[in-house]
Protein backbone atom coordinates (compact mmCIF):
# COMPACT_ATOMS: atom_id res chain seq x y z
CA UNK A 1 0.00 0.00 0.00
CA UNK A 2 1.35 3.72 -0.79
CA UNK A 3 2.18 5.76 1.94
CA UNK A 4 0.36 8.61 0.17
CA UNK A 5 -2.65 8.27 -2.17
CA UNK A 6 -4.22 10.92 -3.45
CA UNK A 7 -7.83 10.12 -5.01
CA UNK A 8 -9.99 11.41 -7.01
CA UNK A 9 -8.88 15.18 -5.43
CA UNK A 10 -10.57 18.00 -7.36
CA UNK A 11 -10.45 21.84 -5.97
CA UNK A 12 -12.12 24.76 -7.74
CA UNK A 13 -11.62 28.12 -7.66
CA UNK A 14 -14.85 30.45 -8.60
CA UNK A 15 -14.82 29.07 -11.88
CA UNK A 16 -11.69 28.04 -11.93
CA UNK A 17 -10.79 24.05 -12.15
CA UNK A 18 -7.34 24.29 -9.83
CA UNK A 19 -7.40 19.88 -9.92
CA UNK A 20 -9.88 17.93 -11.14
CA UNK A 21 -10.21 14.49 -10.06
CA UNK A 22 -6.15 13.77 -9.48
CA UNK A 23 -5.68 9.96 -8.60
CA UNK A 24 -1.99 8.69 -7.86
CA UNK A 25 -0.20 6.64 -4.84
CA UNK A 26 3.16 7.77 -3.67
CA UNK A 27 4.98 4.64 -2.74
CA UNK A 28 6.95 4.07 0.94
CA UNK A 29 10.75 4.68 0.70
CA UNK A 30 10.22 6.24 -2.82
CA UNK A 31 10.68 9.77 -4.65
CA UNK A 32 8.06 10.56 -6.76
CA UNK A 33 8.48 13.83 -9.26
CA UNK A 34 5.15 15.47 -9.35
CA UNK A 35 5.81 17.83 -12.89
CA UNK A 36 3.85 20.28 -14.92
CA UNK A 37 3.66 23.55 -16.70
CA UNK A 38 2.82 27.07 -14.51
CA UNK A 39 -0.36 26.68 -13.88
CA UNK A 40 -0.52 22.90 -13.60
CA UNK A 41 -2.06 22.96 -10.33
CA UNK A 42 1.13 21.09 -8.52
CA UNK A 43 1.35 23.83 -5.98
CA UNK A 44 -2.21 23.83 -5.25
CA UNK A 45 -1.82 19.83 -4.73
CA UNK A 46 0.52 20.81 -1.99
CA UNK A 47 -1.66 22.85 -0.09
CA UNK A 48 -4.44 20.71 -0.17
CA UNK A 49 -1.76 18.31 1.25
CA UNK A 50 -0.56 20.29 4.02
CA UNK A 51 -4.62 21.48 4.57
CA UNK A 52 -4.37 25.42 3.46
CA UNK A 53 -6.84 24.68 0.55
CA UNK A 54 -9.91 22.37 1.37
CA UNK A 55 -10.62 19.85 -1.43
CA UNK A 56 -14.05 20.22 -3.06
CA UNK A 57 -14.24 16.34 -3.28
CA UNK A 58 -12.09 13.02 -3.34
CA UNK A 59 -9.83 12.24 -0.48
CA UNK A 60 -6.21 11.78 0.66
CA UNK A 61 -5.39 9.36 2.73
CA UNK A 62 -1.94 8.89 4.79
CA UNK A 63 -0.72 5.88 6.52
CA UNK A 64 -4.28 4.67 6.20
CA UNK A 65 -5.71 8.00 7.72
CA UNK A 66 -7.64 10.56 5.68
CA UNK A 67 -6.01 14.12 5.93
CA UNK A 68 -9.07 15.87 5.07
CA UNK A 69 -10.16 15.53 8.88
CA UNK A 70 -7.15 16.79 10.35
CA UNK A 71 -6.51 20.42 10.99
CA UNK A 72 -4.02 22.29 9.75
CA UNK A 73 -1.73 22.06 12.44
CA UNK A 74 -1.99 18.92 13.14
CA UNK A 75 -0.26 17.45 9.51
CA UNK A 76 3.19 17.90 11.33
CA UNK A 77 2.71 15.71 14.03
CA UNK A 78 1.67 12.87 11.73
CA UNK A 79 4.66 12.99 9.84
CA UNK A 80 4.19 15.04 6.90
CA UNK A 81 6.72 17.91 6.47
CA UNK A 82 7.14 20.52 3.32
CA UNK A 83 9.11 23.16 2.35
CA UNK A 84 7.28 26.30 0.02
CA UNK A 85 8.32 27.18 -3.00
CA UNK A 86 9.21 31.04 -2.41
CA UNK A 87 10.88 30.25 0.90
CA UNK A 88 8.51 30.60 4.36
CA UNK A 89 11.22 31.01 7.07
CA UNK A 90 11.34 32.87 9.97
CA UNK A 91 12.75 35.92 8.87
CA UNK A 92 13.50 37.66 12.57
CA UNK A 93 14.80 34.58 13.96
CA UNK A 94 18.32 32.60 13.50
CA UNK A 95 18.85 29.27 11.66
CA UNK A 96 18.90 27.38 14.69
CA UNK A 97 15.55 28.82 16.08
CA UNK A 98 14.13 27.88 12.66
CA UNK A 99 15.64 24.35 13.40
CA UNK A 100 14.11 24.29 16.57
CA UNK A 101 10.55 25.39 15.79
CA UNK A 102 10.42 22.77 13.32
CA UNK A 103 10.20 20.36 16.37
CA UNK A 104 7.59 21.94 17.48
CA UNK A 105 5.23 19.21 16.85
CA UNK A 106 7.38 16.42 18.35
CA UNK A 107 7.72 18.51 21.85
CA UNK A 108 5.44 19.33 24.36
CA UNK A 109 5.31 21.68 26.94
CA UNK A 110 3.01 24.19 26.97
CA UNK A 111 2.43 27.57 28.63
CA UNK A 112 2.19 26.76 32.47
CA UNK A 113 5.33 24.69 32.25
CA UNK A 114 7.43 26.98 29.83
CA UNK A 115 6.49 29.81 32.77
CA UNK A 116 8.54 27.71 35.51
CA UNK A 117 10.27 25.59 33.73
CA UNK A 118 11.12 22.76 35.43
CA UNK A 119 13.42 20.23 35.07
CA UNK A 120 11.32 18.05 33.02
CA UNK A 121 10.92 21.08 30.34
CA UNK A 122 15.04 21.79 30.61
CA UNK A 123 15.72 17.88 29.41
CA UNK A 124 13.05 18.87 26.18
CA UNK A 125 14.93 22.04 25.20
CA UNK A 126 18.00 19.94 25.89
CA UNK A 127 17.11 17.19 23.82
CA UNK A 128 15.58 20.01 21.02
CA UNK A 129 18.76 21.43 20.96
CA UNK A 130 20.82 18.40 20.24
CA UNK A 131 18.50 17.60 17.78
CA UNK A 132 18.52 21.18 15.79
CA UNK A 133 22.51 20.58 16.44
CA UNK A 134 22.38 17.49 14.44
CA UNK A 135 20.67 18.85 11.19
CA UNK A 136 22.78 22.00 11.38
CA UNK A 137 26.11 19.48 10.94
CA UNK A 138 23.96 17.54 8.34
CA UNK A 139 23.15 20.30 6.15
CA UNK A 140 26.28 22.09 6.73
CA UNK A 141 24.80 25.23 8.46
CA UNK A 142 27.48 25.47 11.18
CA UNK A 143 29.26 28.67 10.08
CA UNK A 144 25.53 30.55 9.91
CA UNK A 145 23.52 28.46 12.62
CA UNK A 146 23.54 31.47 14.87
CA UNK A 147 22.53 34.29 11.96
CA UNK A 148 19.54 35.84 11.42
CA UNK A 149 18.08 33.86 7.74
CA UNK A 150 16.90 36.87 6.35
CA UNK A 151 20.49 37.69 5.88
CA UNK A 152 21.87 34.66 4.12
CA UNK A 153 21.68 33.80 0.73
CA UNK A 154 18.75 32.16 -0.90
CA UNK A 155 20.68 28.72 -1.59
CA UNK A 156 21.38 28.75 1.90
CA UNK A 157 18.21 29.91 2.86
CA UNK A 158 16.80 26.70 1.00
CA UNK A 159 18.77 24.59 3.22
CA UNK A 160 17.70 25.88 6.25
CA UNK A 161 14.33 25.61 5.70
CA UNK A 162 15.02 22.05 4.86
CA UNK A 163 16.43 21.18 7.59
CA UNK A 164 13.34 22.80 9.63
CA UNK A 165 11.38 20.16 8.21
CA UNK A 166 13.54 17.36 8.70
CA UNK A 167 13.70 18.14 12.72
CA UNK A 168 9.92 17.21 12.67
CA UNK A 169 11.02 13.54 11.48
CA UNK A 170 8.92 13.46 9.18
CA UNK A 171 8.29 10.07 7.20
CA UNK A 172 6.81 11.90 4.36
CA UNK A 173 9.06 15.25 2.78
CA UNK A 174 6.76 17.30 0.50
CA UNK A 175 9.37 19.70 -1.29
CA UNK A 176 7.87 22.70 -3.39
CA UNK A 177 10.65 23.90 -6.09
CA UNK A 178 13.13 23.04 -3.80
CA UNK A 179 15.60 23.69 -6.96
CA UNK A 180 14.19 27.31 -7.89
CA UNK A 181 16.45 30.33 -7.63
CA UNK A 182 19.57 27.97 -7.44
CA UNK A 183 22.30 27.97 -9.51
CA UNK A 184 23.68 25.25 -11.83
CA UNK A 185 26.34 23.99 -9.37
CA UNK A 186 23.75 23.92 -6.24
CA UNK A 187 20.61 22.02 -7.62
CA UNK A 188 23.27 19.53 -8.77
CA UNK A 189 24.07 19.20 -4.91
CA UNK A 190 20.56 19.43 -4.33
CA UNK A 191 19.67 16.03 -6.33
CA UNK A 192 22.66 14.16 -3.98
CA UNK A 193 21.58 16.03 -1.09
CA UNK A 194 17.61 15.11 -1.66
CA UNK A 195 18.36 11.32 -2.05
CA UNK A 196 21.44 10.95 0.23
CA UNK A 197 18.72 12.47 2.95
CA UNK A 198 16.40 10.14 1.98
CA UNK A 199 18.44 6.92 2.21
CA UNK A 200 19.79 7.72 5.55
CA UNK A 201 16.50 9.07 6.84
CA UNK A 202 14.15 6.40 5.11
CA UNK A 203 11.75 8.66 3.87
CA UNK A 204 9.57 9.00 1.45
CA UNK A 205 9.51 12.05 -1.09
CA UNK A 206 6.75 13.87 -2.75
CA UNK A 207 9.05 16.73 -5.00
CA UNK A 208 7.49 19.53 -7.48
CA UNK A 209 9.94 20.79 -9.69
CA UNK A 210 10.59 22.40 -12.88
CA UNK A 211 14.14 21.74 -12.99
CA UNK A 212 13.28 18.88 -15.48
CA UNK A 213 17.22 17.02 -15.50
CA UNK A 214 16.87 17.41 -11.85
CA UNK A 215 13.13 15.67 -11.67
CA UNK A 216 14.33 12.76 -13.93
CA UNK A 217 17.71 12.26 -12.10
CA UNK A 218 16.65 11.58 -8.91
CA UNK A 219 12.51 11.08 -9.17
CA UNK A 220 11.63 6.70 -9.00
CA UNK A 221 8.33 7.67 -10.43
CA UNK A 222 6.56 10.65 -12.00
CA UNK A 223 3.06 12.51 -11.92
CA UNK A 224 2.82 14.70 -14.53
CA UNK A 225 -0.34 17.35 -14.64
CA UNK A 226 -1.36 19.65 -16.81
CA UNK A 227 -4.81 22.63 -16.52
CA UNK A 228 -5.34 20.29 -13.22
CA UNK A 229 -5.40 16.35 -14.72
CA UNK A 230 -2.96 14.08 -14.40
CA UNK A 231 -1.82 13.59 -17.88
CA UNK A 232 1.37 10.78 -17.14
CA UNK A 233 2.59 8.69 -14.96
CA UNK A 234 5.31 6.24 -14.68
CA UNK A 235 9.14 6.07 -14.21
CA UNK A 236 11.00 9.10 -15.80
CA UNK A 237 11.73 7.07 -19.42
CA UNK A 238 8.43 6.24 -19.74
CA UNK A 239 6.82 9.49 -19.31
CA UNK A 240 9.66 11.58 -21.04
CA UNK A 241 8.46 9.84 -24.09
CA UNK A 242 4.91 10.54 -23.34
CA UNK A 243 3.44 12.00 -26.54
CA UNK A 244 1.03 13.88 -24.15
CA UNK A 245 3.64 15.78 -21.74
CA UNK A 246 5.56 16.26 -24.60
CA UNK A 247 2.39 18.29 -25.95
CA UNK A 248 2.18 20.31 -22.89
CA UNK A 249 5.70 21.41 -22.49
CA UNK A 250 6.48 22.41 -26.35
CA UNK A 251 2.56 23.03 -27.83
CA UNK A 252 0.78 21.63 -30.07
CA UNK A 253 3.00 22.31 -32.79
CA UNK A 254 6.55 20.29 -31.78
CA UNK B 1 22.89 33.96 31.48
CA UNK B 2 26.08 34.45 30.59
CA UNK B 3 28.92 35.77 33.19
CA UNK B 4 29.02 39.10 31.52
CA UNK B 5 25.07 39.41 32.07
CA UNK B 6 25.28 37.72 35.60
CA UNK B 7 27.63 40.79 36.92
CA UNK B 8 25.10 43.25 34.76
CA UNK B 9 22.45 41.87 36.42
CA UNK B 10 23.70 41.87 40.01
CA UNK B 11 25.06 45.31 39.68
CA UNK B 12 21.42 46.60 38.55
CA UNK B 13 19.62 44.80 41.49
CA UNK B 14 21.71 46.10 43.97
CA UNK B 15 21.47 49.64 43.06
CA UNK B 16 17.69 49.08 42.81
CA UNK B 17 18.15 48.00 46.15
CA UNK B 18 19.95 50.59 47.31
CA UNK B 19 17.54 53.16 45.22
CA UNK B 20 14.99 54.20 48.02
CA UNK B 21 17.61 54.75 50.62
CA UNK B 22 19.16 57.18 48.50
CA UNK B 23 16.98 59.68 47.43
CA UNK B 24 12.86 60.90 48.58
CA UNK B 25 10.07 58.89 49.16
CA UNK B 26 8.56 61.00 46.00
CA UNK B 27 11.40 59.99 44.27
CA UNK B 28 10.96 56.32 45.86
CA UNK B 29 7.26 56.10 44.66
CA UNK B 30 8.30 57.16 40.86
CA UNK B 31 10.76 54.34 41.00
CA UNK B 32 7.21 52.50 42.28
CA UNK B 33 5.13 53.40 39.56
CA UNK B 34 8.63 52.70 37.21
CA UNK B 35 8.48 48.96 38.13
CA UNK B 36 4.86 49.04 37.61
CA UNK B 37 4.90 50.26 33.55
CA UNK B 38 7.92 47.72 33.65
CA UNK B 39 5.51 44.91 33.92
CA UNK B 40 2.56 46.50 32.29
CA UNK B 41 5.08 46.90 29.23
CA UNK B 42 6.15 43.64 29.36
CA UNK B 43 3.09 42.13 29.13
CA UNK B 44 2.32 44.23 25.67
CA UNK B 45 5.56 43.49 24.69
CA UNK B 46 4.62 39.74 24.81
CA UNK B 47 1.86 39.94 22.63
CA UNK B 48 2.68 42.99 20.13
CA UNK B 49 6.88 42.36 20.34
CA UNK B 50 6.95 38.79 20.35
CA UNK B 51 3.46 37.83 19.17
CA UNK B 52 3.02 40.73 16.20
CA UNK B 53 -0.81 41.13 17.47
CA UNK B 54 -0.72 45.07 17.72
CA UNK B 55 -3.26 46.75 20.80
CA UNK B 56 -3.99 50.22 21.06
CA UNK B 57 -6.00 49.26 24.03
CA UNK B 58 -3.66 47.74 26.82
CA UNK B 59 -4.18 50.47 29.13
CA UNK B 60 -8.39 48.80 29.99
CA UNK B 61 -6.30 45.26 31.22
CA UNK B 62 -4.30 48.06 33.31
CA UNK B 63 -7.76 50.02 33.82
CA UNK B 64 -9.19 46.29 34.91
CA UNK B 65 -6.46 45.36 37.29
CA UNK B 66 -6.59 48.78 39.21
CA UNK B 67 -10.17 48.36 39.84
CA UNK B 68 -10.03 44.90 40.63
CA UNK B 69 -7.57 45.26 43.28
CA UNK B 70 -9.51 48.56 44.64
CA UNK B 71 -12.97 47.00 44.67
CA UNK B 72 -11.65 44.01 46.19
CA UNK B 73 -9.66 46.13 49.33
CA UNK B 74 -12.10 48.68 49.57
CA UNK B 75 -15.23 46.57 49.22
CA UNK B 76 -14.36 42.87 50.69
CA UNK B 77 -11.27 43.88 52.82
CA UNK B 78 -9.13 41.69 51.17
CA UNK B 79 -5.40 42.49 52.07
CA UNK B 80 -3.42 44.32 49.02
CA UNK B 81 -1.23 41.65 48.59
CA UNK B 82 -4.02 39.01 47.97
CA UNK B 83 -5.04 41.34 45.10
CA UNK B 84 -2.44 40.53 42.52
CA UNK B 85 -3.42 37.28 42.10
CA UNK B 86 -6.94 38.04 41.67
CA UNK B 87 -6.15 40.67 39.46
CA UNK B 88 -3.62 38.64 37.04
CA UNK B 89 -6.43 35.89 36.73
CA UNK B 90 -9.57 38.33 35.64
CA UNK B 91 -7.47 40.09 32.99
CA UNK B 92 -6.45 36.28 31.76
CA UNK B 93 -9.53 35.77 31.57
CA UNK B 94 -10.54 38.66 29.70
CA UNK B 95 -7.76 39.07 27.82
CA UNK B 96 -8.10 35.30 26.50
CA UNK B 97 -11.92 35.92 25.39
CA UNK B 98 -11.08 39.47 23.60
CA UNK B 99 -8.33 37.40 21.86
CA UNK B 100 -10.76 34.77 20.60
CA UNK B 101 -12.91 37.59 18.31
CA UNK B 102 -9.53 39.06 17.69
CA UNK B 103 -8.21 35.92 15.79
CA UNK B 104 -10.05 37.24 12.84
CA UNK B 105 -8.40 40.71 12.44
CA UNK B 106 -4.99 41.47 11.67
CA UNK B 107 -2.56 44.20 11.46
CA UNK B 108 -4.40 47.75 11.37
CA UNK B 109 -7.91 45.85 12.30
CA UNK B 110 -6.96 44.53 15.21
CA UNK B 111 -5.45 47.93 16.25
CA UNK B 112 -9.14 49.43 15.65
CA UNK B 113 -10.79 46.84 17.41
CA UNK B 114 -8.10 47.35 20.72
CA UNK B 115 -8.53 50.73 20.49
CA UNK B 116 -12.11 50.55 20.69
CA UNK B 117 -12.02 48.85 23.64
CA UNK B 118 -9.66 51.14 25.10
CA UNK B 119 -11.64 54.48 24.13
CA UNK B 120 -15.01 52.30 25.69
CA UNK B 121 -13.93 50.26 29.21
CA UNK B 122 -13.12 54.30 30.89
CA UNK B 123 -16.68 55.09 30.32
CA UNK B 124 -18.35 51.54 31.37
CA UNK B 125 -16.50 52.20 34.88
CA UNK B 126 -18.81 55.21 35.11
CA UNK B 127 -21.92 53.64 34.30
CA UNK B 128 -24.30 54.18 36.90
CA UNK B 129 -25.39 50.62 37.86
CA UNK B 130 -21.74 49.63 38.81
CA UNK B 131 -21.39 52.51 40.79
CA UNK B 132 -21.57 50.67 43.77
CA UNK B 133 -18.67 48.94 43.27
CA UNK B 134 -16.46 51.45 41.20
CA UNK B 135 -17.58 54.75 42.80
CA UNK B 136 -18.81 55.76 39.58
CA UNK B 137 -16.88 59.06 38.73
CA UNK B 138 -15.46 59.76 42.33
CA UNK B 139 -13.57 56.19 41.96
CA UNK B 140 -12.01 54.49 44.97
CA UNK B 141 -9.82 56.05 47.49
CA UNK B 142 -7.30 53.08 48.99
CA UNK B 143 -5.14 53.36 51.72
CA UNK B 144 -1.14 52.78 51.36
CA UNK B 145 -0.46 49.80 53.17
CA UNK B 146 2.58 49.46 56.05
CA UNK B 147 5.33 47.65 55.89
CA UNK B 148 4.93 44.04 57.65
CA UNK B 149 6.94 42.87 60.74
CA UNK B 150 7.80 45.88 61.95
CA UNK B 151 10.56 46.72 59.35
CA UNK B 152 12.12 50.10 59.65
CA UNK B 153 10.16 51.19 55.83
CA UNK B 154 8.16 53.93 55.40
CA UNK B 155 5.22 53.00 52.99
CA UNK B 156 6.81 53.87 49.93
CA UNK B 157 9.90 52.36 50.25
CA UNK B 158 7.88 48.66 51.02
CA UNK B 159 5.32 49.41 48.33
CA UNK B 160 9.00 49.87 46.60
CA UNK B 161 10.11 46.59 47.64
CA UNK B 162 7.03 44.86 47.20
CA UNK B 163 6.72 45.66 43.60
CA UNK B 164 10.54 45.13 42.90
CA UNK B 165 10.04 41.32 43.96
CA UNK B 166 7.07 40.96 42.03
CA UNK B 167 8.46 42.44 38.91
CA UNK B 168 11.56 40.69 39.21
CA UNK B 169 9.12 37.36 39.72
CA UNK B 170 7.18 37.98 36.42
CA UNK B 171 10.70 38.95 34.60
CA UNK B 172 11.84 35.73 35.68
CA UNK B 173 8.97 33.94 34.41
CA UNK B 174 8.01 36.00 31.31
CA UNK B 175 11.96 34.99 30.58
CA UNK B 176 11.37 31.42 30.84
CA UNK B 177 8.53 31.61 28.79
CA UNK B 178 9.99 33.28 25.65
CA UNK B 179 13.20 31.58 25.58
CA UNK B 180 11.37 27.96 25.66
CA UNK B 181 9.35 26.44 23.18
CA UNK B 182 6.64 29.10 23.38
CA UNK B 183 8.81 31.84 22.95
CA UNK B 184 9.58 30.44 19.98
CA UNK B 185 6.39 29.65 18.79
CA UNK B 186 4.93 33.19 19.36
CA UNK B 187 7.79 34.64 17.35
CA UNK B 188 7.47 31.89 14.39
CA UNK B 189 3.50 32.61 14.13
CA UNK B 190 4.31 36.70 13.81
CA UNK B 191 6.74 36.32 11.38
CA UNK B 192 4.75 33.79 9.14
CA UNK B 193 1.58 32.54 10.30
CA UNK B 194 1.25 29.65 7.55
CA UNK B 195 4.22 28.30 8.28
CA UNK B 196 4.00 28.43 11.92
CA UNK B 197 0.90 26.08 11.45
CA UNK B 198 3.01 23.87 8.85
CA UNK B 199 4.89 23.21 11.74
CA UNK B 200 2.35 21.94 13.94
CA UNK B 201 1.67 25.27 16.09
CA UNK B 202 -1.67 25.89 16.74
CA UNK B 203 -2.02 29.24 15.81
CA UNK B 204 -5.51 30.44 16.88
CA UNK B 205 -4.71 28.72 20.93
CA UNK B 206 -1.27 30.27 20.81
CA UNK B 207 -2.80 33.87 19.84
CA UNK B 208 -5.39 33.67 22.36
CA UNK B 209 -3.60 32.27 25.54
CA UNK B 210 -1.01 35.10 24.98
CA UNK B 211 -3.51 37.65 24.95
CA UNK B 212 -4.36 36.25 28.23
CA UNK B 213 -1.17 36.32 29.03
CA UNK B 214 -0.11 39.64 28.44
CA UNK B 215 -3.40 40.78 29.95
CA UNK B 216 -2.80 39.11 32.53
CA UNK B 217 0.69 41.25 33.14
CA UNK B 218 -0.85 44.07 32.15
CA UNK B 219 -4.04 43.72 34.71
CA UNK B 220 -0.95 42.98 38.01
CA UNK B 221 0.44 45.57 37.04
CA UNK B 222 -3.02 47.94 36.91
CA UNK B 223 -3.28 46.65 40.39
CA UNK B 224 0.15 47.45 41.41
CA UNK B 225 -0.33 50.68 40.41
CA UNK B 226 -3.50 51.52 42.03
CA UNK B 227 -1.94 50.45 45.46
CA UNK B 228 0.65 52.66 44.89
CA UNK B 229 -1.29 55.77 43.88
CA UNK B 230 -3.99 54.98 46.13
CA UNK B 231 -6.65 55.73 44.50
CA UNK B 232 -8.26 54.58 40.76
CA UNK B 233 -10.60 56.63 39.36
CA UNK B 234 -12.27 56.20 35.45
CA UNK B 235 -10.02 59.14 33.81
CA UNK B 236 -7.07 57.82 35.00
CA UNK B 237 -6.95 55.15 32.45
CA UNK B 238 -8.35 56.47 29.01
CA UNK B 239 -6.72 55.82 25.90
CA UNK B 240 -3.75 57.75 26.26
CA UNK B 241 -2.60 55.63 28.53
CA UNK B 242 -2.95 52.76 25.87
CA UNK B 243 -1.03 54.71 23.57
CA UNK B 244 2.15 55.71 26.53
CA UNK B 245 1.98 52.11 26.77
CA UNK B 246 2.98 50.89 22.92
CA UNK B 247 5.37 53.88 23.17
CA UNK B 248 6.88 52.47 26.17
CA UNK B 249 7.29 49.21 23.91
CA UNK B 250 8.53 50.84 20.78
CA UNK B 251 10.91 53.44 22.87
CA UNK B 252 12.30 50.75 24.94
CA UNK B 253 12.82 47.84 21.93
CA UNK B 254 10.07 45.46 20.44
CA UNK B 255 10.37 41.84 21.46
CA UNK B 256 13.17 42.42 24.33
CA UNK B 257 12.83 41.93 27.67
CA UNK B 258 15.18 44.25 29.01
CA UNK B 259 13.21 46.51 26.64
CA UNK B 260 9.78 46.85 29.08
CA UNK B 261 12.33 48.49 32.10
CA UNK B 262 14.25 51.12 29.56
CA UNK B 263 10.22 51.90 28.21
CA UNK B 264 9.15 52.45 31.93
CA UNK B 265 11.78 54.81 32.46
CA UNK B 266 10.92 56.80 29.54
CA UNK B 267 7.05 56.89 30.07
CA UNK B 268 7.95 57.85 33.84
CA UNK B 269 9.94 60.59 33.54
CA UNK B 270 10.25 61.76 30.70
CA UNK B 271 6.88 63.78 30.40
CA UNK B 272 7.99 65.02 33.85
CA UNK B 273 11.36 66.76 32.66
CA UNK B 274 9.14 68.03 29.66
CA UNK B 275 6.73 69.36 32.01
CA UNK B 276 10.05 70.82 33.87
CA UNK B 277 11.68 72.55 30.96
CA UNK B 278 8.33 74.34 29.54
CA UNK B 279 4.84 74.38 31.38
CA UNK B 280 3.56 76.01 28.76
CA UNK B 281 4.30 73.04 25.79
CA UNK B 282 5.33 69.91 27.79
CA UNK B 283 4.14 67.72 24.55
CA UNK B 284 6.12 69.47 21.90
CA UNK B 285 9.25 69.01 23.72
CA UNK B 286 8.22 65.61 24.77
CA UNK B 287 7.07 65.30 20.89
CA UNK B 288 10.39 65.75 19.95
CA UNK B 289 12.53 63.67 22.30
CA UNK B 290 10.69 61.11 21.11
CA UNK B 291 11.07 61.75 17.33
CA UNK B 292 15.14 62.09 18.29
CA UNK B 293 14.45 58.26 20.63
CA UNK B 294 12.98 57.22 17.60
CA UNK B 295 15.47 58.30 14.65
CA UNK B 296 18.36 57.72 16.36
CA UNK B 297 17.36 53.86 17.74
CA UNK B 298 15.29 52.72 15.47
CA UNK B 299 15.44 49.44 17.27
CA UNK B 300 14.49 50.92 20.42
CA UNK B 301 16.79 51.00 23.28
CA UNK B 302 17.40 47.71 23.67
CA UNK B 303 18.00 47.04 20.76
CA UNK B 304 20.60 50.42 20.46
CA UNK B 305 22.35 48.40 23.39
CA UNK B 306 22.69 45.51 21.74
CA UNK B 307 24.43 47.05 18.38
CA UNK B 308 26.86 49.14 20.76
CA UNK B 309 27.47 45.62 22.35
CA UNK B 310 28.34 43.98 19.21
CA UNK B 311 30.15 46.63 17.40
CA UNK B 312 32.27 46.81 20.81
CA UNK B 313 32.96 43.23 20.32
CA UNK B 314 33.90 43.18 16.66
CA UNK B 315 36.37 45.96 17.24
CA UNK B 316 37.83 44.24 20.46
CA UNK B 317 38.38 41.03 17.85
CA UNK B 318 39.82 42.96 15.74
CA UNK B 319 42.84 44.32 17.64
Amino acid sequence: MPLLSVSGVSVHFGGVVALDGVSFGVPSGSILGLIGPNGAGKTTLFNCLSRLYPCDSGDIVFDGRSLLRVPRHGIAALGIGRTFQNLALFRSMTVRENILVGRHCRTRSGFFRNFLRPPGVAREERETSEKAQALIRLLELEAVADARVASLPFGTQKRVELARALAAEPRLLLLDEPASGLNHEEVGALGALVRGIRDRLGLTVLLVEHHMSLVMSISERVVALNFGRKIAEGTPAEVQRDPELIQAYLGSGA
Amino acid sequence: MSRRQRIVFAVVLALACALPFLVSNYRTFQFTLVLVYAIALLGLNILTGYNGQISLGHGAFYAIGAYSAAILMDRFGVPYWATLPVAGAVCLVAGFLFGLPALRLEGLYLALATFALGVSLPQLLKYHHFEKWTGGVQGIVITKPDPPFGLALSQDQWLYFFTLVVALGLFWLARNLLRGRVGRALMAIRDHPIAAEAMGIHTAMVKSITFGVSAMYTGIAGALGAIAVQFVAPDSFNIFLSITFLIGIVIGGLASITGALYGALFIQFVPNIADELSKAAPWAIFGVVLIGFVYLLPAGVAGGIRMALARWRAKRQNI
